[in-house]
């Protein structure tokens, strides 16, 4: 479904991204682990498109598609989704009326008929039971005034309603406490589904204890160093990301 | 051909990098035949004006007060706002459509013309008006040209007609109060427009009555150099209860025109004044070209006790708009609000907001402005929140937010409380915001497109003040931002 081959990025003068390849297929949960400054935020915010990111060389397809060259939002309608790190805040826009046009912008775009109301808010709470939410936060501003756990589980929710085919979820555990990460890594789980891909990048095996990925990349000073299963994190975990660093300069 | 004209705004020189290919919809001229006085402004032009509308004496002479008053005034220039110098001898302060000769009794009567200008406007007045129970009065050019719903308002007892009707066929009630809110030496806008004002809407509430109907009026300047000198008069006798609806369109031209109407309203004891307005003037193009000027002077009066005036305007056009719709609130427990949503664009400017002056004891004011600046726009919010030293337990809430959108643009607040009476609460919040492009990329990512996520981030700015406006006009009013914020993120 993803195909990534040998991709630099820059953002301004810095270059991140230094020959990055990976390939993810449908029905697969990958995992993608390194110290901070690798360039893990930076692989997500430019497989959504992010045009602070700049593609010096190198290629994303996406089923079959040059995904480099669709707008965020033609990304996003394609099946593209992305759980930020640090989610936005949008006051006065509530978190019902964001999400409804998204999911009718996906529709139009497949030729669907748009969801009304009713159906919208029908569907809502059904997914928000699941992932233990408070239904009236459907009524708050996006992600305004939530704590950084209840954005966390917005993203995961947002993420149930638009059932993308593939997911990239950008340290979605990071400051959560053990029940949000249980509630979230249950969402996680939720999606799995042969049709679709999904991508965790984490810090932590943590996460991994509840959402068990069938591969895991260890990503370092801008690329993929390493490969393996789920072994390999615990492997990390335990060494430490020095570990990989000597394996980087070899 | 009429000679002479306003020169245009001078453009800076200053690389404009938004673009705005907004074309205006109601850009086009209706090829109608008027009959206009030549150019310039004297005596003579002021009776000739009166003359033609069969004015009685008394509007004559009030007419002429105002008008040698106008010649001892000097045009203000505090506002935070620049414009060439207008040459009132160019403008031309009279221009009807040729079937004023014969008022037409109903709407098949109506040169076709016009209301095939109507339909493109987007005022149909026959199906639509009907559906939604809105009496509309459709000002030309100066001069009325059809009212429906008379008798559907006279049953009630309600007068709803267009000013220079008022002034023949309701004298003492244009006596009694036409002034008293807004006194023909006002400032140097009001009393021209005391001089010259051609028509406007009057209406008249009797005691008790809950108007049936929410009122609306059109505007629209045609003929070029004419000043639009609107006239509004609304009482609100005890007890009684209107809705009233303004919303403006105007061609695409390339001299700027002089807007400078006065309205003034009075709500006596235990009644309520609603007054809302959707304002789309042509605002100039990108480069500040050939924009209306919208010097307007709107006052409520809360004579009489536990009275309520409330106004809600939405302005996007215009390219200078100057208006600061205020409330007297000389009753007791008398009730004034302001809700607004300003947008500038492109080179546009705006000093606008509010006074709110509490007279008598127990009165409240509330004020709600938002602004939203996008391109090389300014926006100004100038409020005054006045109590007098008579005016006990007054409580004043101000709230008064700036949206930018691009790094061009400006918002300045100038609040003034000048606060008498100890006793006296008066509240302001302010708040300064950018729509980021973390917030944008948001929404992209979600599958929304750049357009329709800042239209989006734009209504949950607005909302506050959009759910004052009745429905009719919240959607269009809607409509409106979306479509003044085409191109606002480059």
């Amino acid at each position: 479904m993803l195909e990534i081959d040998n991709l630099n990025t820059t953002i301004g003068d810095t270059e991140i991204l230094k020959g990055l390849s990976l390939s993810v297929n449908a029905g697969e949960v990958h995992a993608i682990m390194g110290p901070n400054g690798s360039g893990k935020s930076t692989l997500s915010q430019v497989i959504a498109g992010h045009d602070d990111y700049i593609v010096t060389s190198g290629s994303v397809y996406y089923n079959g598609k040059n995904l480099l060259e669709l707008a965020p939002e033609e990304r996003a309608r394609e099946g593209v989704f992305l759980g930020f790190q640090y989610p936005v805040e949008i006051p006065g826009v509530n978190n019902a009326y964001l999400l409804k046009a998204a999911i009718n912008a996906k529709r139009r775009h497949k030729g669907l008929n748009e969801v009304d109301a009713f159906e919208f808010l029908q569907l809502a709470r059904e997914k928000m039971e699941a992932l233990d939410m408070d239904p009236s936060f459907l009524n708050r501003g996006v992600n305004e005034g939530f704590s950084g756990g209840e954005k966390k589980r917005n993203e995961i929710f947002q993420m149930t309603m638009l059932e993308p085919h593939l997911a990239i979820l950008d340290e979605t555990d990071s400051g959560l406490d053990i029940d949000a990460l249980q509630a979230v890594a249950k969402g996680i789980n939720a999606m799995r589904n042969p049709k679709r891909a999904i991508v965790v990048i984490t810090h932590y095996q943590r996460l991994l204890d509840y959402v068990e990925p069938d591969f895991v990349h260890v990503l370092s000073e801008g690329r993929i160093v390493r490969s393996g299963d789920k072994t390999l994190a615990r492997q990390l975990e335990e060494k430490g990301y020095d570990w990989i660093r000597g394996m980087a300069d070899a | 051909m009429l000679e002479g004209s306003i020169k245009p705004m001078s453009t800076e020189p200053k690389y404009i990098e938004s673009l705005v290919n907004r074309r205006y919809e109601h850009g086009f001229i209706t090829d109608i035949d008027s009959d206009n006085l030549p150019p310039g402004l004297n005596e003579d032009i002021v009776r000739a004006i009166s003359k033609k509308k069969n004015e009685p004496k008394f509007m004559l002479e009030w007419r002429l007060k105002a008008y040698r008053h106008w010649l001892t005034m000097q045009e203000p220039t505090w506002a935070h706002v620049h414009y060439p110098k207008i040459d009132y001898q160019s403008i031309s302060y009279f221009s009807a459509p040729k079937s004023d000769e014969e008022r037409p009794k109903s709407l098949d009567e109506v040169d076709p013309k016009l209301l095939e200008t109507y339909e493109k406007l987007g005022i149909p007045l026959h199906e639509h008006a009907k559906l939604a129970g809105v009496a509309v009065d459709a000002v030309f050019d100066s001069v009325s040209v059809a009212t429906t719903f008379k008798e559907k308002l006279s049953e009630a007892g309600v007068i709803f007609c267009p000013f220079s009707e008022a002034v023949t066929n309701h004298p003492e009630l244009v006596r009694k109060y036409l002034g008293s809110v807004v006194p023909y030496r006002d400032n140097f806008f009001a009393t021209l427009n005391s001089a010259v004002f051609s028509d406007g809407s009057f209406v008249y509430i009797p005691k008790g009555v809950r108007c049936p109907m929410e009122l609306s009026t059109y505007f629209r300047i045609n003929a070029a150099n004419t000043g639009q000198f609107e006239r509004t008069l609304i009482i609100a006798d005890e007890g009684s209860h209107v809705s009233y609806l303004e919303g403006c369109t105007a061609p695409m031209r390339d001299e700027n025109q002089l807007h400078a109407a006065v309205v003034e309203l009075i709500a006596l004891k235990d009644a309520e004044i609603k007054y809302s307005t959707v304002q789309n003037w042509y605002p100039g193009d990108e480069n500040g070209i050939g924009g209306i000027y919208n010097f307007v002077t709107k006052r409520g009066d809360c004579r009489g006790n536990n009275s309520k005036i409330s106004w809600t305007q939405v302005e996007t056009g215009s390219a200078i708009t100057w208006k600061y719709p205020s409330c007297v609130l000389r009753g007791e427990n008398s009730v004034g609000e302001f809700y607004s949503v300003a947008v500038v664009n492109n080179m546009q400017q705006a000093d606008t907001g509010t006074k709110m002056i509490h007279i008598g004891r127990n009165t409240r004011s509330t004020i709600v402005s938002k602004g939203i600046s996008v391109g090389h726009a300014q926006n100004v919010y100038r409020g005054l929140v006045k109590v007098m030293p008579q005016a006990k337990d007054v409580r004043n809430h101000t709230q008064c937010d700036s949206l930018l959108i691009g790094k061009d643009c400006g918002a300045h607040t100038f609040p003034y409380m000048e606060v008498k009476n100890p006793t006296a609460k008066v509240e302001h919040e302010a708040t300064t915001s950018k729509i980021s492009e973390n917030q944008l990329f948001y929404c992209r990512q979600r599958g929304i497109s750049e357009e329709d996520a800042v239209n989006m981030i734009v209504n949950g700015f607005c909302k506050d003040v959009f759910k004052q406006l009745p429905m009719e006009f919240a959607v269009e009013a809607q409509n409106l931002l979306n479509v003044s914020l085409e191109g606002a993120v480059g």
